[in-house]
């Protein structure tokens, strides 16, 4: 037997919903504060970017290679476009597409999980059975091999990357939702006779959302990493579309001479900066998360 | 027969037969694509003719299975077919040939990682969990866990950066032929290799703690404690009995972690290894040298794997001494 | 540990006085103990009894100068023959632990080191203490086992953790124990975790040799029917302090405080039997299995006569639950038939109509578990009246109130969550539930065995009540023989899937029994400190005469 804390909830008053995030917030520890600023700055940024960026995305405004200044922040590429304003879009392309990719790989493999949890027999079998043959090839491998054989376009990116997270995806929806399943609330409720809707949506969702919601924030950072490394590797978003991964790449030769920026940071550095300051900050909010929801959680 | 034995064999067939499904399903993804894949490389232009010639040419004219069995018949002793970049004209190129050099040059990276990220991060790792809460665990914490999130190319960047460029000591491009010595070999492969073990040590270090502290909260270690058996001696003598299978799992895991590591930076700096052959192949659409990278990295993947599970089997004592 | 005064009864050996412990719960430190005096001489036996959340065992684990990750103690002093525990180096404590205080945890199965022989695990302080050589230690751990009536005692030692059964694998942490004869022994509930007529061995091996080397010992538990058997003298607590001490006998005899009482408020509970042919319910020669091969149910024949309870009561592994799940459907009997008010019951859930599966409700064991922690009471109480009635908005909530009455609980809880509850308010709203419908049969699955006694004993007579009021009629699963003597007409005894015994409860009760019944019943420990002795002394007897 563990000791145990006195018997305090009978003194508890019921704290509205509103109260309660105000509480969390405030004990909210500086990192998952950093966190939370970065991120609805890189929100706004995504969402504003034609209100806040100087020049147009793909608009050549100068000579290639200018020096920042009063003109272009963080000065111009290598065909005179402005970064800074390249950096902004960037926001807009590189996350936006993550974000989709992550949600479209919840939608599947997230409902085929919490299903395959319920249901068991045959369909759990095979679809088990597939997904396991997928998880046996990293993501990266098998996104390249399929992005040479199905050629390079945004779209097919998308949907290649999704597929293939969505096993992952499913693999944590359907042990969280078999941990739900076994509960005797949903054994109740199929004893009441409830159909399957109501189980799904009444009994066994509301209860694995918030283990789902971490695991979104790192599949989110994961799929966006894996896009940046696949743009970077020149096979991911194509030009002239502004996106970080891409933009590290076109620039790399600038490491070599990085004479033209002040304080001295080479001109590739700022999209790498950007995307590893989202995923650093994703991670401080999710860890804190776990903390706060599981107490003890030592996982990564 | 044992149950040791038998669970072994038993994993053993799972792996063969993942490896048999993997085989088809890269196999396989070149048929998926709508109105065939010489159409797609051709573009809309090309005649019939010409792309009846090149499905000749590539072998497409004939049914899948067959070429499945080939393809794989050739794979099982070491012939992947050959390149596409030597299509059509007089040197065909093997695909062997293109690819055996570049995996020796990915092993040795690989395995000039491993030695130092795998005992450095077991290391790191027990320290975190034994000092659990302390100062190091929690800027080793902040630290691991900024490096996690950081992508590959970055710290591939930054090291090349301070290292090479702001400081000369190690080469921008880390080039090596067959005709490279070893040490100038190991010494041009650093940066890459550092690079890689900073992200490896990072993941690992910290799966080590977790999987640590999860074995000293059991019951029995609060027993060993109470029995008056000095920490130490409890470590060594009722954890590290138990730390077999998720030690192993955790080397495993990094390891193929790993295998995926190498693509980016051995492009970042211009390694010549397979996963920036890979990228070359997936650009040029060359899908017998794609196909065999894929292959080659499936099967380490489902190895590494495979291995971990076996030594989790093996030091099972309910699988040991069964009842 | 040879000298001759050590083990004199009487002297004291264990002082704790003022202790006060503290718990960290989600970064805020809570007390859990705050501010008790123990003491204990030689040789003497110590009950420390009280309910969840009472303090138990963290002071069990405080006598040896031992607070768990995430517990503190912050006053008090423990001194054990004349060393200040709590001002000793963790050295001079590790020398003390073991060799002079030892402890037997609640879950042998986690406690002993699964990739380690038994042997090695007994002998292993002793060794390290330096008290033994290896090879004399081995052959005085053969004698503790033999001493404890394990089996095989030359050789069970070489057997792992997960080779030997729960009961033999209690008796073999007490061996490890005694292993350096130390001067105290802490057992932190060892039998908790067994079924009865397990426990009646180990309780009977432990109490003989703690005896034989006149060992002091703290006995932590919240069964007061077992501690009595094992102790001297007994503490009850309660929220982390004392409530009162006193002798065994005395404290049996006339208890001081009422909240004492209330630790056996089930036993003082008796429905007066009432039989009855109407047969609501009849399972007629059921088998039921779960992977086709292993006959979980065999031929079992059960009647649940209408208004009345009938008691199915068994150990674990004796099909009582598997029962439950076939008469719901959820495990439809590969043989035999169920007839529900004469009628065969469609054999799977999803072959009965809405209207028979309404008729038919379940409470289970863990309100835990069985109420949805995201739905507010409104929610859960009102699904059923919305949909087996079609009772909506305003109307609905006006009956979830009225069930809310019905339950004893306030109508301002219709907008808590069931976490904000207490454990016996979230066992009512379960059983609220199961009324919404409605119901002619409720099949209630140990709902009362999480419970503290004076929570089981209110909930029980909230059951009886509604009965009353409903006549509805119970199928109550438990392993619990005070609980059966406490609400059933019925009896049905199980064993192994079999059924051993269907009667009134007069009947079943009263001798003469069937084999297994007597086993089972004499196995139940009483409130009597002669129980086991008495219990030991006739079944040595029965043997002889055999």
């Amino acid at each position: 037997m563990t000791a145990q804390a006195p018997d305090i909830r009978s003194v508890r008053a019921r704290r509205s919903f509103l109260q309660n995030v105000k509480r969390t917030l405030a004990s909210a520890p500086i990192s998952a504060w950093f966190g939370m600023t970065v991120i609805v700055i890189y929100v706004i940024a995504a969402v504003f970017a034609p209100l806040i960026a100087p020049y147009g995305e793909a608009e050549v405004v100068g000579k290639a290679y200018q020096p920042s200044g009063p003109e272009f922040w963080l000065g111009t590429d290598q065909i005179g476009r402005d970064l800074f304003s390249r950096l902004i879009y960037g926001a807009r392309n590189t996350v936006g597409i993550a974000f989709i990719t992550t949600m479209l790989s919840f939608m599947i493999g997230g409902t085929l999980g919490v299903l395959t949890a319920l249901k068991r027999g045959w369909l759990d079998q095979g679809i088990s059975r597939i997904v396991d043959a997928f998880l046996a090839i990293p993501v990266l491998i098998f996104a390249l091999m399929l992005l040479a054989v199905f050629g390079k376009s945004i779209w097919m990116l998308i949907l290649i990357l999704a597929l293939l997270d969505s096993t992952r995806v499913f693999r944590l929806a359907r042990a969280t939702a078999l941990n739900v399943v076994v509960m005797d609330y949903v054994e109740a409720a199929k004893l009441r006779g409830e159909g399957m809707g109501w189980i799904i949506f009444k009994e066994v969702l509301p209860n694995i959302l918030p283990p789902m919601i971490t695991e979104f924030g790192l599949r989110f950072c994961f799929v966006f990493l894996t896009i940046s490394a696949l743009s970077f590797l020149g096979v991911g978003i194509q030009p002239p579309t502004a996106d970080w991964g891409s933009m590290v790449a076109e620039s790399k030769t600038l490491i070599t001479f990085p004479v033209r920026t002040f304080p001295y940071i080479p001109a590739p550095f700022y999209p790498a900066i950007a995307i590893a300051l989202l995923t650093v900050a994703i991670n401080f909010v999710v860890d804190w998360f776990l903390h706060k929801t599981s107490g003890l959680r030592d996982e990564l | 027969m044992h149950p040791v034995l038998k669970t072994v064999l038993q994993r053993l067939g799972l792996g063969l037969l993942t490896l048999f499904v993997v085989s088809i399903v890269i196999f396989a993804s070149l048929e998926l694509l709508p109105g065939g894949f010489a159409e797609a490389i051709l573009g809309q232009g090309a005649t019939p003719e010409t792309v009846a010639a090149f499905n000749r040419e590539i072998g497409m004219d004939r049914p899948a299975t067959v070429r499945y069995v080939e393809w794989i018949g050739g794979v099982l002793t070491g012939d992947f077919g050959y390149s596409y970049a030597g299509l059509g004209g007089s040197i065909k190129r093997s695909v062997t040939d293109i690819i055996a050099p570049r995996l020796y040059n990915t092993f040795f990276l690989a395995l000039m990682t491993a030695i130092v990220a795998v005992p450095l991060s077991l290391m790191l790792g027990v320290l975190a969990a034994l000092y659990r809460n302390s100062w190091y665990d929690r800027i080793v914490n902040s630290v691991t866990l900024t490096t996690i999130a950081t992508p590959e190319f970055f710290i591939a960047y930054l090291l090349m950066f301070f290292f090479a460029i702001k400081n000369k000591w190690f080469y921008t491009l880390s080039t090596v032929s067959g005709s490279t010595d070893l040490w100038e070999h190991m010494y041009r492969a650093a940066l890459p290799a550092i690079t890689l073990t900073l992200v490896i040590v990072a993941h690992m270090m910290r799966m080590t703690r977790a999987a640590l502290i999860n074995l000293l909260a059991s019951p029995y270690m609060e027993m060993a404690q109470l029995k008056g058996v000095p920490r130490r001696e409890a470590i060594v003598k009722h954890a590290l009995p138990n730390a077999w299978a998720p030690i192993a799992t955790v080397i495993a895991f990094n390891l193929a972690y790993l295998v995926v590591g190498v693509v980016v930076v051995e492009v970042v700096f211009v390694y010549p290894g397979i996963g920036q052959l890979m990228v070359d192949a997936v650009s040029s659409r060359d899908m017998p040298v794609v196909q065999a990278c894929a292959l080659i990295f499936a099967a380490t993947y489902i190895l590494l794997n495979l291995s971990a599970d076996i030594v989790s089997i093996v030091t099972n004592p309910r699988l040991l001494h069964p009842k | 540990m040879s000298s001759e005064k050590k083990r004199v009864k009487g002297e004291s050996l264990l002082e704790i006085s003022g202790l006060k412990i503290e718990g960290n719960s989600d970064g805020v430190w809570l007390p859990i103990v705050k501010g008790v005096d123990v003491s204990l001489k030689r040789g003497e036996v110590l009950g420390l009894i009280g309910e969840s959340g009472a303090g138990k065992s963290t002071i069990g684990l405080a006598a040896m100068g031992f607070a768990r990750p995430g517990c503190r103690i912050t006053d008090g002093t423990i001194m054990f023959d004349g060393i200040d525990l709590r001002k000793a180096s963790e050295e001079e404590r590790r020398e003390l632990w073991g060799s002079r205080i030892a402890y037997v945890a609640q879950s042998a199965a986690a406690a002993f080191n699964p990739a380690h022989k038994l042997i090695d695990q007994t002998v292993e302080t002793a060794v390290r203490h330096g008290i033994m050589d290896r090879a004399k230690a081995e052959a005085d751990a053969v004698d503790l086992y033999r001493r404890l009536q394990l089996p095989n005692p030359e050789t069970i030692g070489n057997r792992y953790p997960h080779q030997v059964s729960g009961g033999q694998l209690q008796r073999a942490m007490t061996a490890m124990a005694m292993s350096c004869r130390p001067d105290l022994i802490i057992f932190d509930e060892p039998t908790t975790a067994l079924d009865v007529t397990t426990q009646v061995e180990v309780l009977a091996a432990m109490r003989d040799i703690v005896e034989q080397f006149n060992t002091a010992a703290i006995y932590i538990t919240h069964d007061l029917a077992v501690v009595a058997q094992m102790a001297d003298r007994i503490t009850v607590l309660r929220r982390g302090l004392e409530v009162e001490q006193a002798p065994t006998r005395e404290m049996l005899k006339e208890p001081k405080e009422d909240y004492t009482k209330t630790l056996w408020a089930v036993r003082s509970l008796a429905k007066e039997e009432s039989i009855s042919d109407d047969i609501a319910l009849r399972i007629h020669a059921v088998d039921a299995s779960y992977s086709g091969v292993v006959k979980v149910l065999d031929n079992v024949t059960v009647q649940l006569p209408r208004g009345r309870t009938v008691a199915v009561v068994g150990e674990s592994g004796s099909g009582k639950s598997t029962l439950a799940r076939a008469i719901t459907g959820l495990l439809p009997p590969s043989k035999g038939e169920i007839y529900f008010n004469g009628k065969p019951l469609p054999k799977a859930l999803k072959d009965r109509d809405k209207d028979t599966l309404r008729r038919i409700q379940m409470i289970y064991q863990s309100a835990d578990t069985s109420l949805n922690p995201r739905q507010t009471i409104r929610d859960l109480i009102g699904r059923p009246i919305e949909f087996y009635h079609g009772i909506k908005g305003a109307a609905r909530d006006r009956k979830v109130a009225e069930l809310l009455d019905s339950i004893e609980l306030n109508e301002s809880y219709i907008d808590r969550l069931p976490t904000e509850l207490s454990g016996g308010q979230k066992q009512r709203i379960s059983i609220a539930r199961a009324l919404a419908a409605q119901p002619e049969i409720i099949i209630c699955d140990e709902v009362t065995s999480a419970l503290d006694q004076i929570v089981q004993e209110e909930i029980l007579t909230l059951l009886m009540k509604l009965q009353k009021d409903t006549n509805v009629s119970y199928l109550f699963i438990t392993h619990d023989i005070a609980t059966v003597r406490a609400i059933s007409d019925e009896i049905v005894v199980m064993h192994q899937g079999k059924v051993v015994q269907q009667g009134p409860k007069s009947q079943v009760l009263n001798p003469p029994h069937p084999a297994y019944t007597e086993l089972l019943l004499s196995s139940v420990p009483e409130m009597d400190p002669d129980w086991l002795t008495n219990l030991l002394a006739s079944r040595a007897e029965a043997k002889v005469k055999a």
